[in-house]
Order: C-alpha cells, then structure tokens, then sequence
C-alpha cells in the first residue's frame, strides 16, 4: 500500500524544478533521436507493424483468458480438492514454474510438431491445417504458461476467501455451485486481481518468444527491419516504447478494474 | 537413451556443457544484479530526488519492456557504446565475451527487480532498529552491514528467492542471441538428431531438477535466516 501510495503522489504531486530539467533533458533526448536518427524505414513497415500489434495484442487477450479459466480449476483442485486432483495440479504447476518457456515452446512445436505428421489419421483430421500452422503452438505454450503462474496464485486466493461467508452462504440454502458462482469465486478474484495485473504485464513480455517459431508479433516486425535495412537500434527503441505504452495501458486498465469493485478491509 | 551418452555420438556431454554455462550466467547475473540491487535501493530510499527519479525510470523502463528486446537493446548497444567510448581513448575496440555480455545484459534486468524487492524488504526493517544504530554512532557503511541487511533479509528472501529461478530461467533467453547454453545446445543436439522429443524432455528436467535444488537451498536459507524471530513465517 504504502508504495502504492507513493507512486500516486510522485504522478500526481506538483512538478519539482529537478524534474522541469530532467523533463527538458528528456525532450531533447527525444528530438536529437527523431532528427539524426534514420526512421526513414517506417512508412514501409507500417501496414506490417499495425498487424503485428495486433497479432500480440490479441496473443496476450487469447492466452490470458484461456489460461485464467484453466487456473481456476487448478487452483480450486490445489486448495480443497481431493489428494487425487490436487497432486496433479501441483505437479503442472510446479513443472511449468520450473522450466523456462522458451524452452516449453520449442519442445511444443518441435517436438509435438515433429511428431503429429507420423500419424496418418492426424493429417487426415480436420484440425490438420491449424496443426501444420506455428500459432497453435504459441497459443498452447503461452496459455499453459499462464495457468500455471496463476493456479499457484489462485489457490492462495480461494484458501483465503473467509470461511464465514462460505457457511453463511451454505445457512442461506444456497447449492454448491451457486456458492462457487456467487461468493467463492468473485471474492477469489478480487483478492487475486493485484497479482493478475503483475501477471498479465509478465504474460505481455512472454508474447515476443512467439517469434522464434515463427509467428510475426510486433516483435518479429522489428526484427525483419533489423534483417533487411541492416538497421539495428532504432526499431529496437521503437519496439521498447510499444511495449511501454501497452504496459501502461494495460496497468490503468487493471486500477480502473480494482476500483470499480468495492472492498473493505478490516 | 543412447542419444544422451557422454561422449560424441550421444549429445549427453554438449548439453551438460550447455547446463554449466547456463549456471555461470545464472550465478554471474544473479550477483551483480544483487549489488545493483542494493546500491539502487539505498539510491532509491536515501538518495536526492534527482538519483530517485533516475532509479525510477530505470526500475519502471525494464519491468515494462520485454526480457527479449532488452537482452538485444543491451547486448548489440552495450559492446557499441563500449566500443566506441575505447576508440575515443585511443584504445582498440575489444571483443566481449558471450558470458560476459550475458551475465552482465541478464544482470542489468535483474537489478531493476532487486532494488524493488530490497527497498521493499528494507522498509519493513522496523525503524527502531536503524535508529538506534544511528544513535549509537555507526558510520553509515557500518550500520549497512551490520543491522540493516542482516535485519531485511527475512524479508527479503522470498522475493529474492522468485529473483533467483527467474534468473535461472532467463538464461535461455540468451539463446536467440546465440550465446550457447543450455537452450540453444538442446536445439541443436535435437536439430541435428531429429528427436526432439527426448533432447528438449532432457533439457526440461535439467532445469526443474535446478528449480528443486535451489527451492531446498531457499528453504533452509529461509529458516535459518528467520532464526529467533517470533512466528512470522507460520502466520503467512
């Protein structure tokens, strides 16, 4: 709290002198880059950044709703599951926090990859054309990656939701789903939504790791700049900015979120 | 499994290579971003507002953007500048080592995330202590090393654990800019083999069984460093 609370009031506060300076620095920084540094290259890659936003934008919408709804199961099954489910939870967890996601990646569609076309009644199945394609393969490594980190996350939520309105939930005759639905589960979110603004920032700076199989997110964008124009910093930079600014919008969109929902703690 | 055999026709020997490799960096990383970790932090805390800001930026700026473009930004940016201050003074460019170049790009990212963890641990520190070490007379540097981060570190070791299978982890990143570790070996033994399956299986266990051993180290390290304090790990 209290480092929240600081943040609001540096963004906030009145403008220091120190800051005027560094603020004017800053600005002349940013002249001296756009005038002698060569930007000409952009208006050819345009059309093929604004797809590559878009691809990433969209990787990380896709790969974080999917991976939420498979957290929650993880997680329930780790915090009041039986030993039967809750063991397999923990093991997925515990392997997918323990090994690097690039490497999941590569072992997805490399090894999932090589071994599919083996299978004659798999490249005769409907799924064949999305199989050959590398996006399936992202999507699946980035959303496994992010039910991992968040099933660990969201079994410390629902262990924490207060017993209390579990059983007054239960005196009032609701049935159990309905309970899940209507108190264990709004409550364990709200208690989870700090960490899955940290987590969603995290997943937004897993997407680039698409790349290295082939899918064209802004990140790959840049790096075709880099190959064919020989050019090797300035797309970087620009590609550090995109990502700050979706980092930024992505984290008010979770303060908005957080103070929409009511909360008092005691 | 004979793929996997020590010497040349298995690739066991290059992936264990790869393993060491990956560890050096790890560590080399793992330190130097502790001790950026640090100063940044008592930059953050006690500094002027001018070396505030800059940390801020600096804290916010790689937290924000991707380990992959940083990891590029540094490694091509970092041996130009460097390379170019030295032509200045007369002297000849130098070639940087992939080790070094790795330990200190990963380095760079993980001081960022150190200073939040140790300003963090260190403002849990409860004030009376560093108060009375103060008013005791302890030179600054002192008082540092004998009560404030011996007094943070309960605080500060889970993070600093989550820091360290971080650091672990992003060594594979290094793969793409072809520094040969542990990733990058396994691609190449299973590029070159066609069982990818069994290379990448090898690879992923690798760094689980490090994650594990490290997980034991932490808590024993955890408990050790929780010596004499009143229950604190048992209320979380």
């Amino acid at each position: 709290m209290a480092a929240e609370n600081s943040l609001r009031a540096r963004t906030l506060g009145r403008i220091e002198p120190h800051r005027l300076v560094m603020l004017a620095i800053g600005v002349v920084i940013l002249v001296v880059a756009a005038t002698t540094m060569r930007w000409n290259w952009i208006p050819a890659y345009y059309d093929l950044a604004l797809e590559g936003i878009w691809r990433t934008l969209w990787l990380l919408a896709a790969t974080s709703v999917l991976g939420f709804l498979l957290a929650v199961p993880l997680g329930l099954a780790q915090a009041v599951g039986p030993r039967w489910l809750a063991w397999p939870a923990q093991t997925f967890c515990t392997v997918i926090r323990g090994t690097p996601l690039l490497l999941q990646l590569w072992l997805l569609y490399y090894g999932l990859g090589s071994l599919f076309p083996q299978f004659p009644w798999i490249r005769q199945s409907e799924l064949w054309p999305y199989l050959r394609q590398a996006w399936p393969y992202g999507v699946l490594a980035l959303t496994l990656s992010f039910a991992g980190y968040e099933g660990e996350v969201m079994r410390g939520a629902f262990a924490g939701v207060p017993r209390g309105q579990l059983e007054s939930a239960r005196a009032f005759g609701m049935r159990r789903f309905t309970i899940f639905r209507r108190i264990w589960l709004p409550q364990a979110i709200h208690r989870a939504l700090p960490t899955l603004a940290g987590e969603t920032v995290l997943q937004l700076k897993a997407t680039p790791l698409v790349a290295t199989i082939t899918v064209v997110d802004i990140y790959a964008v840049s790096s075709r700049v880099r190959q064919d124009t020989f050019i090797t910093y300035e797309p970087l930079l620009l590609l550090a900015l995109i990502y700050l600014i979706i980092t930024g919008i992505l984290v008010f969109l979770f303060k908005r979120l957080e103070i929409r929902i009511p909360s008092r703690l005691g | 499994m004979e793929l996997l055999a020590f010497h040349p026709p298995g690739w066991g020997g290059v992936l264990l290579a790869g393993f060491v490799s990956s560890l050096q960096i790890a560590i080399g990383a793992y330190l130097l971003g502790l001790t950026i970790g640090i100063a940044g932090a008592y930059g953050k805390l006690y500094g002027g507002p001018v070396t505030r800001d800059l940390l801020g930026i600096y804290t916010t700026v790689v937290r924000a953007v991707p380990e992959l473009v940083l990891i590029l930004l540094i490694y091509y940016a970092g041996t130009d500048l460097l390379n170019r201050a030295l032509a200045l003074g007369g002297i000849d460019p130098v070639d940087i080592g992939g080790l070094t170049a790795g330990i200190v790009t990963l380095g760079f990212v993980q001081g960022a995330y150190s200073t939040e963890v140790l300003r963090g641990a260190i403002l849990a520190v409860p004030q009376g202590q560093i108060e009375a070490a103060r008013a005791y007379g302890m030179a600054p540097w002192l008082m540092m090393r004998r009560i404030t981060l011996p007094a943070m570190l309960p605080f500060a070791i889970p993070g600093l654990a989550n820091l360290w299978l971080i650091c672990t982890k992003d060594t594979a990143l290094l793969a793409v800019v072809g520094f040969s570790e542990l990733t990058l070996m396994t691609r190449q033994a299973a590029g070159a083999t066609k069982a990818y399956f069994t290379f990448y299986m090898a690879a992923g266990a690798l760094y689980l069984a490090l994650t594990l051993f490290s997980n034991q180290i932490i808590g024993w390290v955890e408990r050790r460093s929780r010596r004499g304090m009143p229950g604190v790990a048992e209320g979380s």
